[in-house]
């Protein structure tokens, strides 16, 4: 059979044998833990307690009012120490709630809705809110916002993302193998919310023993274990569709214009959690690698952990480091601290010693065209970093800048060096501001 | 802890650089650049050798004047001398040989900023410039040593001067293997073959340029011979420069659109160019004319939206 795929891509060496056989390992209870007021797409919350008071394990610490925004709750008991700004992995800084540990975790009262079938979808959309979930592959978005796609654009398909293909992560892996039946019970829930009829859960070929424990676990017809052809990037939302369900999310749409969800495995599993125990999210699971790492680890960690605090669990740095990154190789944010806390978005921490990095000197372009050849949004990468160069946004835009998803493809292949998505995030980032000022 | 390097993502890359795509290409082009000097004897590899030299000199020279950083290294000069030895006649003075070098490098690309930034590709301006500068030395063959001379002439000399009945006394086997006189490195159908396969198979060029040039070249003269306006079309694709200039010359990044739709019609048109002006201009090969009048439009091609790539979910 032909093996669906998308067009352009890459084939970044893995290196996931790292830690690919490691089962989750629980970090202790860290003593201190900085829970930033902004760890998703969309509005900051407001403190909701204050210095000195006592808090518990999953009490909410920031919310607000406004719809596209996430609560952040306390991820361990103990007092409130402070509240400032403090480092954060993708804000630079951020205000945000600084615990103490007791060292008593004592938790608030949870309330599970065990039999969450006999339950409405509003009940579980506003339980998902209360918990704090936001997508876990990396981006944050608030996932009960998500869940609310306008009534013009009904969603007959749900699709979980198990495709992991950022090279060096495997905390999707494990969960899939490890936390299989929350996976599917949360696509259930999540199925269940938007009355959607189909279901797939698409994992990449070189996960074949996660492939299998899906499939063997799945007990509703409607849901399919899909194997994708591994290739970067083809857990990007859009080429996720566009492979299983050959439907094209349209330029600058979202997947409900095509009647399609996706979630990220790790964020199904919460959403089971959150409803069936009780339990908002206060840990994620992330993958700690690198030659940097003395010893590699998936690791279930407590958001709000320091960076330093996981990498000490880890057996410290093997020598000098010269990156550490929050995500993946491709798409994450490289670090200038480790005084950072593990947010919600934190998939991974990867650390390179200083000889594996090398600071790349741009030379000229030399118009080889390998750029457009891997673009899976279907851009000239090139022409667009030249325009972005010059400050030629308006015609960047006009190229289809506001369509790259910064995966970063052509970067990775460009034998000039080019620094294409700097560029390119820097034409989006000026255009977003230029239509901010015209409004 | 030291300082952490921070940089935009991604944090890998592959490692494949310029220098690497340089060093291939020349890889690539030893194989026609052996036979030449075998066919054609040691004065073809003093002018391969005093191009090449004469081309990285001046690249270093230019760059030097010009307080830039000296980017020989990169192998793109070496490139650049290789492909003028290989454009021209095997008997060229080495006087000549020298200015066509320091032409290449000064004129066709370091006049424009050097290595990206150059419209045309800088080994056929030096072959052209010379060609109408020097015409004597530039059309004076050597017969290919080991077979028995024939008259001086290169196929499409012959096809020019003499007909079409003297042009389809030439053998086609003689043509794909390299016994005709010509150009240094123009020869040998089989040797440029093996070094276009090694290109195509590390992905340094695609199929669409050389196969719509080569095509394109074909199909119009398949036409003309039908009506025994011209020779057969296999004359044609053999002899002169076409495989080398459609393999190695018109795919040149830099001056060659960057699209799949466009690479293609800037084959198609190397490919009309290339039949008129054998056919009825007044030289007898027309490939390098071709590519440079196709290098003035690539600009004009990359812009077309016709050739982009319909991006993801637009219409």
């Amino acid at each position: 059979m032909k093996r669906l795929s998308f067009t352009g891509g890459v084939y970044p060496v893995k290196r996931k044998e790292l830690v690919k056989h490691k089962e989750i390992e629980e970090l202790p209870v860290p003593k201190k833990v900085v829970i930033p007021l902004n760890q998703h797409i969309g509005a900051p919350c407001d403190p909701k307690v204050e210095v000195n008071d006592q808090v518990k394990i999953g009490q909410v610490v920031g919310d607000t009012d406004k719809f596209v925004s996430s609560p952040v709750h306390a991820s361990i008991s103990g007092k409130v120490i402070s509240i400032k700004d403090m480092p954060h992995p993708v804000l630079g800084k951020c205000l945000a709630i600084i615990i103490e540990g007791d060292g008593k975790s004592e938790w608030v009262e949870k309330k599970p809705l065990k039999d969450w079938t006999a339950e409405s979808p509003n009940v579980l959309r506003n339980r998902i809110r209360e918990a704090g979930i936001v997508g876990l592959g990396g981006a944050a978005f608030p996932t009960h916002v998500k869940l609310s796609p306008p009534k013009d654009k009904p969603i007959d398909t749900v699709i979980l993302n198990g495709a992991e293909c950022e090279p060096y992560l495997t905390c999707d892996y494990r969960i899939m193998l490890e936390d299989t039946g929350s996976v599917i019970t949360g696509l259930k829930i999540i199925m269940k919310i938007l009355g959607a009829r189909h279901a797939y859960i698409g994992i990449e070929d070189d996960k074949i023993d996660a492939i299998r424990k899906v499939k063997g676990m799945i007990d509703d017809g409607n849901i399919k274990v899909i194997a994708l052809k591994a290739k970067y990037p083809q857990g990007a939302e859009k080429q996720l569709i566009k492979t299983i369900l050959n439907r094209e999310v349209p330029s600058l749409g979202l997947p409900f214009d095509v009647g399609v969800l996706v979630q990220n495995v790790g964020t199904s599993a919460s959403i089971t959690r959150a409803i069936m125990d009780g339990e908002p999210l206060i840990s994620r699971v992330i993958t700690v690698t690198g030659k940097g790492v003395t010893k590699p680890k998936n690791l279930r960690v407590r958001i709000g952990t320091l960076f330093s605090d996981v990498i000490s669990f880890c057996g410290g740095l093997t020598r000098e480091p010269g990156k550490i990154i929050m995500g993946g190789p491709m798409m994450g944010l490289a670090q200038f601290t480790t005084n950072i806390p593990v947010i919600k978005g934190t998939s991974g921490i990867i650390v390179f010693e200083r000889d594996e990095v090398e600071i790349l000197k741009e030379t000229p372009c030399i118009k080889c065209g390998k750029c457009v050849d891997v673009c899976p949004m279907r851009l000239l990468p090139s022409v667009l970093g030249t325009l972005s160069a010059n400050g030629r946004f308006k015609e960047a835009e006009n190229y289809g800048v506001l369509d790259c998803i910064e995966c970063g493809c052509c970067s990775f292949v460009c034998p000039a060096k080019r620094h294409l998505i700097q560029y390119i995030k820097l034409a989006k980032a000026e255009i977003t501001a230029m239509k901010k000022a015209a409004s | 802890m030291e300082k952490l390097i921070v940089s935009t993502s991604p944090h890998i890359r592959v490692e494949e650089d310029v220098g690497s795509i340089m060093r291939d290409v020349i890889f690539s082009l030893l194989p026609t650049t052996l036979i030449g000097v075998v066919i054609f004897g040691l004065h073809a590899l003093y002018v391969v050798l005093t191009a090449v030299s004469v081309a990285i000199l001046s690249e270093a020279i230019i760059q030097r004047l010009m307080k830039r950083e000296i980017t020989v290294r990169d192998g793109s000069a070496a490139i650049t001398g290789l492909l003028l030895a290989l454009n021209l006649p095997p008997s060229a003075p080495l006087w000549m040989t020298c200015i066509g070098a320091g032409l290449a490098i000064g004129l066709g690309k370091q006049v424009y900023g050097g290595l990206g930034y150059n419209p045309f590709n800088p080994a056929l301006i030096a072959r052209v410039i010379l060609l109408v500068s020097f015409p004597v030395q530039m059309t004076t063959w050597t017969d290919p040593l080991f077979i028995d001379a024939k008259t001086g002439a290169t196929p499409l000399g012959i096809l020019k001067e003499q007909g079409i009945e003297a042009a389809s006394q030439i053998s086609l086997l003689s043509l794909f293997l390299g016994e005709t006189s010509g150009c240094i490195g123009e020869v040998s159908a089989v040797a440029l073959l093996v070094g276009a396969i090694y290109l195509l198979i590390k992905g340094h060029i695609t199929w669409h340029i050389p196969i719509s040039f080569i095509g394109t070249a074909g199909i119009f003269t398949l036409i003309l011979w039908l009506f025994g306006i011209t020779a057969n079309p296999l004359f044609h694709i053999l002899s002169g420069g076409l495989i080398l200039g459609a393999f190695f010359m018109a795919t040149d990044m830099v001056t060659s659109p960057i699209t799949k739709k466009g690479k293609i019609i800037f084959g198609i048109g190397c490919g009309i160019l290339t039949v008129i002006i054998r056919l009825w201009a007044g030289y007898p090969e027309g490939v390098s004319f071709s590519i440079l009048i196709m290098n003035a439009f690539t600009p004009l091609i990359d812009r077309w939206r016709f050739t982009h790539p319909t991006k993801f979910g637009g219409k």
